[in-house]
């Protein structure tokens, strides 16, 4: 049987050659920082995602292969992985759109310290969110009659725009600078930050746009904007951070900073 | 203070990008022309026009570069903050140095 599925039709180890059109031939990382890619031999099927493929290594060849989701649906951000050098959702992804001549190389996610296989430890991505006062702080109790807020203001707008982050950490992985620079604070933190700072109801504005400016943060940034191009859910961390730059300079020259 | 670098940074670019095409138009022109060395000591010797030309050319160079050399350090080495710091401002009191020698050298 071509593709060296066994008689139950479960997938093989194999060599790396591309043979029936029928099938994908995966290349996993297995491994911590140390490893190796172990190639695999997948059924192609219509409407596959580069999850659903790497589940099905894991059921039909490599019970021992770790790597994380939850919803399958593109709301819970944990499956990100690295698919043929680029950040993506997995879940999300349809094969067809990434597979370059039938192939597959999935790896874990760049710039967060792996654990095995694809899995890596997302503490640093959250460490850095907290650094960028990622904290919401009321300025109001529950006593008070439930802030109005303007859906149609700038602010509120600006906020809107940048609110819906679902913490998949591609944005991190894409970004070069939290490649080269630890103490950057990254993509994902900062926009958080400025939604934050529009916030009308966040007591800390000025402390969170403060600390945005500070060693790490925005001013880090090049502006290459990988982290908009890969975002899985279209958010623009370059423009919250082209903003806060822009706030946080105001404050400077005109006061409040 | 990193608020305060960024803002310097971009104010010496500022003033930089003016101060760099005629630096170079100047180069060009002296020698297209064939000025002598003597001709162009002639010319800036005891101009205070040169000497506030360049010393606001070292001046901002001498800030601006450093601030970047800082980033570039914090991204392409293994040095801490406080090292890049240090070696950041050595290179900008290095940068100062050496051009106001320079321009002290053409102008007085």
């Amino acid at each position: 049987m071509p593709g060296g599925r066994n008689q139950e039709g479960r997938c093989q180890p194999m060599t790396d050659a591309v043979g029936d059109p029928g099938e994908l031939l995966v290349r996993v990382w297995r491994g911590a920082e140390e490893g190796a890619f172990a190639s695999y031999r997948v059924p192609a099927r219509p409407n596959q995602t580069v999850l659903d493929v790497v589940t099905e290594v894991q059921r039909h060849h490599a019970p021992d292969l770790a790597y994380r989701f939850a919803c399958r649906v593109g709301v819970c951000g944990s499956c990100a992985m690295t698919v043929n050098g680029v950040p993506r959702w997995t879940c999300r992804t349809h094969v067809r759109r990434v597979a370059a001549e039938g192939t597959l190389t999935v790896e874990p996610l760049r710039s967060l310290p792996r654990i095995r296989d694809l899995a890596v430890d997302m503490a640093p991505f959250f460490e850095k969110w907290q650094a960028a006062g990622a904290a919401f702080e009321p300025s109001a109790t529950r006593a008070d009659a439930p802030a109005r807020v303007d859906p149609a203001a700038p602010e509120r707008r600006a906020a809107d725009a940048g609110i819906e982050c679902i913490n998949c950490a591609v944005c991190h992985a894409a970004c070069d600078v939290v490649a080269w620079d630890t103490g950057y604070l990254g993509p994902a933190p900062l926009l958080r930050a400025w939604t934050l700072v529009n916030d009308t109801r966040h007591a800390g504005r000025a402390a969170t746009l403060e600390r945005a400016m500070e060693r790490g943060g925005c001013a880090s940034c090049h502006t290459q904007g990988s982290c908009m191009r890969h975002c899985p859910v279209g958010l623009s961390p370059t423009e919250g951070i082209a903003g806060l730059k822009r706030l946080s300079l105001a404050a400077m020259f005109l006061g409040g900073g | 203070m990193e608020r305060q670098l960024f803002v310097l940074q971009r104010l010496t670019a500022l003033v930089l990008a003016p101060l760099v095409l005629v630096h170079l138009g100047l180069i060009v022109l002296a020698i297209r022309g064939g000025l002598s060395a003597a001709e162009i000591l002639g010319r800036t010797q005891g101009s205070v026009g040169w000497a506030l030309f360049y010393g606001a050319f070292v001046l901002a160079a001498a800030v601006h570069a450093p601030i970047g050399l800082r980033n570039v350090l914090n991204e392409w080495t293994p040095l801490g903050r406080r090292a890049a710091d240090r070696l950041a401002l050595a290179f900008a009191v290095l940068l100062l140095a050496l051009g106001l020698r320079a321009v002290l050298a053409v102008v007085a």
